[in-house]
């Protein structure tokens, strides 16, 4: 067991992007299957939290691609998203949250699960002096530029949240 | 999972293997680290509660520690069956290891939606094999 807080090989960084890219697809998945559980009329009648879950689930699509870009770029081998994917989409197809404000602390909890997972692996990148296959400015400005919107995603459900009280 | 977490859920499977308290030694060799940096550890747990030291005996958790311990113990167990599971890493033992330490507990949370653990965790993890003895493997399965 290591107690060390640090990305030490390339091996390692892919596959805490592969779990980045698995979070982001739950993210989207609940996003998405949260937006469907509002009924039809309920839809109508909160257009902010309709466009707040469409505007989650294609952030983290695009987060998801960014990942899967450098983790591309790796010397690692790869591993099928595909049954990733499904196996997600059978894990979100059965949960449906109660009410508007399940659904906005559930959306709360995904943006700051996703916000203290990059912000960890940035700190743990940064502690670490070895060698990536992929630039590591290029890298860390790819993380940081995904952690802003993360955090910025937070910030965004805390107001609705607070307006709505 | 934060470095004391780390410390208390080695003693927590030290002390289940021993049926006693677990020596600074090993508690070094199994985190990896020097006895030393053992000792500072085990100073600052104790000074909040978590454990307690007696010489030449070894360092036994508190009851509040054992709760630490056994949720620590919960998200390891969920990195390792994410990795055996959905990853399908072969090698899932080492990279949970490699990985528990810039793991957080909420994003362990998010990854144990989507998988199956048993009601028992973490009573059923088995510190010989270091992972749950429920534990399905792809590559350990009888060929067919």
């Amino acid at each position: 067991m290591s107690v060390g807080h640090r990305v030490a090989s390339d091996h390692q960084l892919a596959r805490l992007l592969q779990i980045g890219v698995v979070l982001e697809e739950v993210v989207e998945a609940r996003a998405y299957h949260n937006y469907q559980s509002l009924a039809d009329e309920d839809r109508k009648l909160d257009p902010e939290i309709e466009t707040l879950l469409e505007e989650a689930a294609e952030e983290s699509a695009d987060h998801r691609e960014r990942l899967e870009t450098v983790i591309d770029e790796l010397d690692a081998e790869s591993i099928p998203f595909e049954d990733i994917e499904t196996l997600v989409e059978a894990k979100y197809g059965q949960t449906k949250p109660e009410d508007f404000d399940g659904v906005l602390y559930d959306q709360l909890c995904n943006e700051e699960t996703a916000y203290k997972f990059y912000d960890d692996l940035i700190e743990a990148i940064e502690a670490s002096d070895a060698e990536f296959s992929v630039d590591r400015e290029h890298l860390l400005k790819e993380l940081r530029e995904i952690r802003e919107e993360e955090a910025a995603g937070v910030e965004e459900v805390t107001q609705i949240m607070e307006t709505r009280e | 999972m934060n470095t004391a977490d780390q410390y208390l859920k080695a003693i927590y499977l030290i002390q289940q293997v021993e049926d006693g308290p677990a020596s600074t030694g090993r508690l070094a060799d199994t985190l990896d680290v020097s006895p030393a940096s053992a000792n500072e550890m085990i100073g600052k747990l104790e000074s909040r509660g978590l454990a307690e030291h007696e010489k030449y005996k070894g360092v036994s958790l508190t009851e509040e520690g054992i709760v630490k311990a056994r949720d620590a113990l919960e998200t390891y167990c969920v990195i390792e069956r994410f990795l055996a599971n959905v990853l399908a890493v072969d090698e899932f033992r080492e990279e949970a290891r490699e990985l528990e330490p810039v793991i957080d507990d909420l994003v362990a949370e998010r990854l144990d939606t989507i998988i199956d653990r048993n009601a028992e965790c973490p009573d059923c993890f088995d510190p010989e094999s270091d992972a749950c003895r429920y534990l399905e493997l792809e590559s350990e399965r009888p060929a067919d």
